[in-house]
């Protein structure tokens, strides 16, 4: 019976967000969820893995292995086995886009910059300097200054006529030119803009570009404007998977299911 | 919960002998402070060093004494006291964890070495700008501390050959520098003792090529982190027999290593390239990050700076001029690369890692694409980390872990 067919499972555990991927053994995605880390990261996860497996229909009992991910990887018993982010974002954007791909990743807390070649090997990666600059953490900031939800940021910086360019990268130093673009009566969605602007500025100076790039991480998960933007500045299509957020995760259960007799 | 696997060291043995090497040389200098007997020369660490001997100085080096701080991880804490001063934290955390760690009146020999309570006060300091200009500012603040004189050696920097301008430029200046050492120390200079002297560099630092040469077995027998350790006598006692016969003993126990395929890293799967500074407060850290997962990060650009292959006791201020210019860290890019290149090649190696100081920008050479162009050359591929020598403030412990298993991952895929 198909319900009773082993599954496996990638737990992504963020600095911001927990997430889980159920796979079947057609590596179809049957189970998803996306959590807050918060401080306890091994309670984060088996929330986060309970609300995926309620999806697919399965049990823990199911579960033929399991690997973890993500920044808090050895950090929860629910597998033995881990991968770095790296490894599992590649894997996971390989999955839908097999052939030569940049794949930028901006989390919630670091930015990558990973190239595969032709058959999916990593050929180099770049990971942010120690500054949250350019990632989640930024925009989180910034909405706090402004006062505004962090999920409303996407519909304000689409209504923007006349973006205001920030001058610096540095969530402080930015922090502080907003306070003074707004003392300029400067509109919030030009402004907003500005900071999906310096965001994109920040990613392309880590490193350069291939032919097909792909998107991936929560900020582009919930800020479909900033893939707008990029692509109008890199002048070609990007490529967004299904789950942005969830590339990581598919990853770690794309390895479970490679390593599956290795031990749990 | 994935369990960290235990790191097990192999120990080795000439490491007691070395300890108390540098016990007695430390033992000496505060000797020499505290009843004045011999004068005491500050020099820094690829200065003219064999110069100071022959005039009949005790030698103590900050550079020494700022990884010490570092080691300790003492270093945090006495930056900011130098920042504070108006040395920006952004200059050499060298030069602001030293001069924190004296204006606060510590230092991390007192607890090595029982009974010593402050650095040895200096007659006379000199530098050479060969590695960076921080050595001036930095001896200049001592020089105008202990109201001693300051002498320094100013190199040609950034160069592709070193030419015969160049050797002799370097070797007029330390020429010059032998009346106001005179003047100093009461000794008359004597050319013989000079030759004696670095007749002894000479054969230190051939014998710390060969220390260092052993890690292109395969296994090899010692690491990168070892190297860090053990070039302390290269350092400070070179010029002396005491640092022939270290090296001489550390040589055979290498070499013994060998022959019976003893491996510093317990199952060796990769071999890594270091080229930068060590991070000194993790050096253990590091050293085990890689260990657990079998590799070895085995050779380095930075313990290769105390080879200084030209010295020639025949023709001491010229071999002396061109050997403290040879050095990597005075070249241009090309030459740095060309060198990297032969010791990809020599070592055998899997990868690079280029440590990215923020505070030693002569020390990072990662800042000109040189990773990009040597890893199109050759297709041996680096992982740039961010971090610095001695300001753990610039240290971030867990991007530094993602990224080494991150780039071992990559290595695995190959």
């Amino acid at each position: 019976m198909k319900d009773s067919q082993p599954v496996f499972a990638g737990i992504d555990v963020g600095a911001s967000r927990t997430k889980v991927v159920i796979l079947d053994r057609e590596q179809q995605i049957i189970g998803r969820a996306v959590v807050k880390s918060g401080t306890d990261f091994e309670a984060a996860s088996r929330q986060c893995l309970t609300l995926a497996l309620d999806m697919s229909g399965r049990t823990a009992g199911h579960i033929a292995k399991a690997m973890t991910t993500g920044y808090g990887r050895k950090n929860v018993a629910i597998s033995q086995e881990s991968k770095t982010e790296i490894s599992c974002h590649a894997r996971g954007c390989y999955y839908y886009f097999p052939r030569p791909i940049t794949i930028i990743d901006i989390g919630g807390q670091d930015n990558k910059i990973i190239k595969l070649g032709e058959s999916g090997k990593r050929l180099s990666f770049k990971m942010n300097r120690k500054c949250a600059a350019g990632t989640g953490a930024f925009l989180e900031e910034m909405s706090a200054r402004l006062d505004i939800p962090l999920e409303d940021l996407d519909g304000l910086a689409r209504q923007s006529m006349n973006m205001v360019e920030l001058g610096s990268f540095c969530t402080v130093f930015s922090a502080t030119e907003v306070l003074e673009k707004i003392r300029q009566g400067k509109k919030v969605p030009d402004i907003v803009k500005g900071l999906f602007f310096s965001v994109i500025k920040r990613v392309m100076e880590m490193d350069s570009l291939s032919e097909h790039v792909v998107m991936t991480g929560g900020v582009v998960a919930h800020n479909a404007f900033l893939v707008l933007m990029m692509e109008e500045m890199i002048g070609r299509r990007i490529l967004v998977p299904e789950y942005p957020q969830l590339t990581g995760a598919l990853g770690a259960a794309l390895y479970a299911m490679e390593n599956k007799h290795s031990n749990p | 919960m994935a369990e960290e696997k235990k790191v097990v060291r192999k120990k080795i043995e000439a490491t007691v002998q070395m300890n108390r090497y540098m016990s007695d040389y430390f033992y000496e200098l505060n000797e020499a402070d505290k009843t004045r007997s011999r004068k005491i020369a500050w020099c820094t660490s690829v200065g003219p060093a064999e110069i100071l001997r022959a005039m009949g100085f005790l030698v103590h080096f900050p550079e020494n004494h700022g990884a010490m701080l570092g080691a300790t991880r003492m270093s945090t804490d006495m930056i900011p006291i130098a920042n504070a001063s108006g040395y920006s934290p952004e200059i050499c955390s060298y030069l602001t964890a030293d001069v924190g760690a004296y204006m606060k009146g510590v230092t991390p020999l007192s607890k090595a070495y029982p009974g010593i309570d402050r650095v040895p006060r200096p007659d006379v300091l000199v530098y050479n700008t060969n590695q960076c200009r921080d050595v001036q500012d930095w001896f200049a603040w001592y020089a105008a501390e202990f109201k001693v004189p300051l002498l320094g050696i100013h190199t040609h920097r950034g160069i592709k050959d070193v030419g015969e301008a160049h050797v002799a430029s370097i070797a007029s200046q330390m020429h010059a520098l032998i009346p106001q050492l005179e003047a100093i120390s009461g000794n008359k200079f004597d050319m013989d003792k000079l030759r004696h002297v670095l007749a002894l560099s000479k054969e230190c630092s051939t014998l710390w090529k060969k220390v260092l040469d052993t890690a292109s077995a395969k296994p090899s027998p010692i690491t990168f982190f070892d190297g860090t350790i053990h070039m302390g006598p290269a350092v400070v006692l070179r010029g002396t027999q005491t640092a022939v016969d270290y090296y001489n003993l550390l040589l055979a126990e290498l070499k013994t290593r060998i022959q019976n395929k003893v491996a510093a890293v317990e199952g060796e799967r990769f071999r890594l390239y270091w080229d930068g500074m060590p991070m000194w407060g993790r050096l253990r850290d590091h050293s085990d990050l890689f260990a657990r997962a079998g590799v070895n990060v085995l050779a380095s650009t930075y313990c290769n700076s105390w080879i200084f292959s030209a010295f020639d006791s025949e023709d001491p201020f010229n071999s002396m001029a061109r050997a403290y210019t040879e050095l990597f860290i005075v070249r241009a890019d090309d030459a740095k690369e060309a060198y990297i290149r032969r010791m990809i090649e020599f070592f055998k190696v899997d990868g690079i890692i280029y440590h990215d100081a923020k505070t030693c920008p002569n020390n990072s050479n990662c800042r000109y694409g040189m990773p990009q162009r040597l890893e199109a050359l050759t297709g041996v591929p680096s992982l740039t980390i961010n971090g610095d020598l001695n300001d753990l403030r610039l240290v971030s412990d867990e991007q530094t872990k993602t990224n080494v298993e991150a780039f071992i991952e990559q290595l695995e895929e190959k």
